[in-house]
């Protein structure tokens, strides 16, 4: 395979990185979502019968892995590459699951951009030839994200219109050189830091436009393309107010992406529900929503090529209250069909995979 | 501490016509007629004690404040303050509700890191800062007052 050097920022991958095995997981609230159909496993309980919402993150995060190796058939034993991420301290989460999966690892923190952090360098390690295989993994749970951003999750403080939720999900990838692929990466665009001075953390769909307006010119230029090459251009998680500032950034810089080739994840995965505000956040919001709902439309054919940008804040409770500034960042991978209809095959049934499947957290050690 | 940072002022324009703000006048609406009527309840409460009890004035009153915080711990605990809480605002926040949701809430959300170094440790996390800034006013103001012979 031979990777294309477009720019400082750019890679294209010839013929592109095979795609397979996908698994998207969710909480009940993500489940009730339109999206829910397209979720390998609902949780109908936020705690996953765990003593603490970080333990049952953990949870969540294992069972996103399995499902995807099992898909891949990939055994656990035979995975080269791990790389994910969560929005906890020290990427509590993550490390735990790595410990699980037993393949050499390395934990990012990209905030909620994290999903495709982790899967460009992924499918850097397996288009190099540094790995045969990868999972590029990364999690979100609202109630453990709520606590150690905002305040205590049962804490009756009022939230702005403009404020998001954090979507309580997982998605997980595998990349690998052999096996049948389900799609293909065939590019990754990482991002650069883009701060616009905003400090109120409510604001962050605000905060991070600009640096996806940044990230998807930065693309096209690099790719020499148009919005229209691609039948979806899609953000993380800028919510309702974030993307309409995104669209518009990105108009002033004389890029115009039609509304109907748009779509941001957060707004996919909660539909037009009042409860959460401007819309779903967080590094499950862009991973369960790409390697989910909209990997499985790649697969099925309905979607050919997909340049799926997540978007992180990098917001530091502590550096907020030090009156530091809220940075953006935003990292796009390429996400194609495999060309020929007649390869394309729809994932199995998710009913059919979860009863395969089971739930093993009651057998996780802690 | 230094000047708060400011998007540059074509951005802060963008963001006027995109972010619908915050309602303020009619969450301070909200919060004055809640706030009230919360207030008037407990005055109630009061009353009826006044007349069914023999109690005096000042365990009364402390019959009222313990009974709204026991009412409060138990709507946190059921999940249902903090819908509540957006709803309402500052007519729940303002009165002995609001503190005693947050010692409440606090304890709640560290439970899972033990007894002792979660919920005791941390139960003032957000109250805290009432308890501290209540009491340096008080000191002051009884200075005040000292000072000008009114005690």
């Amino acid at each position: 395979m031979e990777i294309k050097r477009l720019s400082a920022q750019s890679w294209r991958f010839d013929p592109g990185v095979p795609v397979v095995g996908a698994a998207a997981v969710c909480g009940p609230k993500e489940g009730e979502g339109p999206l829910g159909k397209d979720m390998d496993h609902i949780f109908s309980d936020l705690r996953l019968g765990q003593k603490s919402f970080e333990k049952a993150e953990q949870l969540m995060q294992m069972q996103a892995a399995r499902i995807a190796l099992e898909r891949a058939h990939l055994p656990m034993e035979n995975l080269d590459f791990f790389c994910g991420g969560d929005l906890l301290n020290q990427l509590t989460p993550t490390c735990f699951t790595a410990r699980t999966l037993g393949a050499s690892f390395l934990g990012l923190f990209s905030a909620c951009a994290t999903s495709t952090a982790a899967l460009s360098l992924a499918a850097l390690a397996v288009a190099s030839g540094a790995v045969a295989n990868a999972m590029a993994l990364s999690s979100s749970h609202t109630c453990t994200a709520e606590r150690q951003f905002r305040y205590p999750n049962e804490y009756g403080s009022q939230k702005p219109p403009y404020s998001q939720q954090t979507a309580t999900a997982a998605g997980a990838l595998v990349l690998s050189r052999s096996g049948q692929a389900l799609a293909k990466l065939s590019g990754v665009t990482l991002g650069k830091v883009i701060d616009i001075q905003i400090t109120d953390p409510f604001k962050l769909g605000p905060a991070m436009a600009p640096a996806f307006a940044d990230t998807v010119s930065a693309h096209l230029r690099d790719w020499q393309r148009q919005p229209e090459d691609y039948d979806l251009i899609l953000s993380g998680d800028l919510g309702r107010h974030g993307s309409a500032i995104a669209l518009e950034l990105l108009k002033r810089k004389g890029i115009h992406l039609p509304e109907k080739q748009y779509a941001d994840c957060g707004l996919l995965l909660y539909g037009e529900d009042d409860s959460v505000f401007a819309g779903g956040s967080g590094c499950g919001c862009a991973a369960s929503v790409g390697f989910g709902h909209i990997l499985r439309r790649i697969a099925q054919g309905e979607l050919k090529r997909v340049l799926l940008v997540a978007t992180g804040a990098l917001l530091s409770p502590l550096a907020n209250q030090q009156q530091e500034t809220i940075p953006g960042i935003a990292h796009g991978v390429i996400l194609e069909g495999i060309g020929n209809a007649a390869q394309e095959k729809p994932l199995d049934n998710p009913s059919e995979n979860s009863s395969r499947i089971p739930f093993e957290g009651g057998n996780e050690d802690a | 501490m230094g000047k708060k940072p400011q998007p540059e002022p074509w951005f802060q324009q963008l963001m006027d016509q995109k972010v619908p703000s915050k309602k303020t006048g009619r969450n301070c609406l909200i919060a004055f007629v809640s706030g009230a009527l919360f207030c008037a309840a407990a005055q109630l409460f009061e009353i009826l004690l006044q007349t069914y009890t023999e109690l005096d004035t000042d365990t009364r009153r402390s019959v009222v404040l313990i009974c709204v915080i026991g009412l409060v711990a138990l709507l946190t605990g059921l999940g249902w303050y903090d819908k509540l809480g957006q709803k309402l605002g500052a007519g729940l926040a303002v009165p002995i509700s609001g503190f005693a949701n947050s010692v409440a809430a606090s304890m709640l959300e560290h439970k899972s890191e033990g007894m002792v170094l979660g919920s005791g440790c941390n139960s003032f996390k957000l109250a805290g800062a009432v308890v501290v800034f209540g009491i340096a006013a008080a000191f002051f103001v009884a200075l005040i007052a000292l000072l000008l012979g009114a005690v």
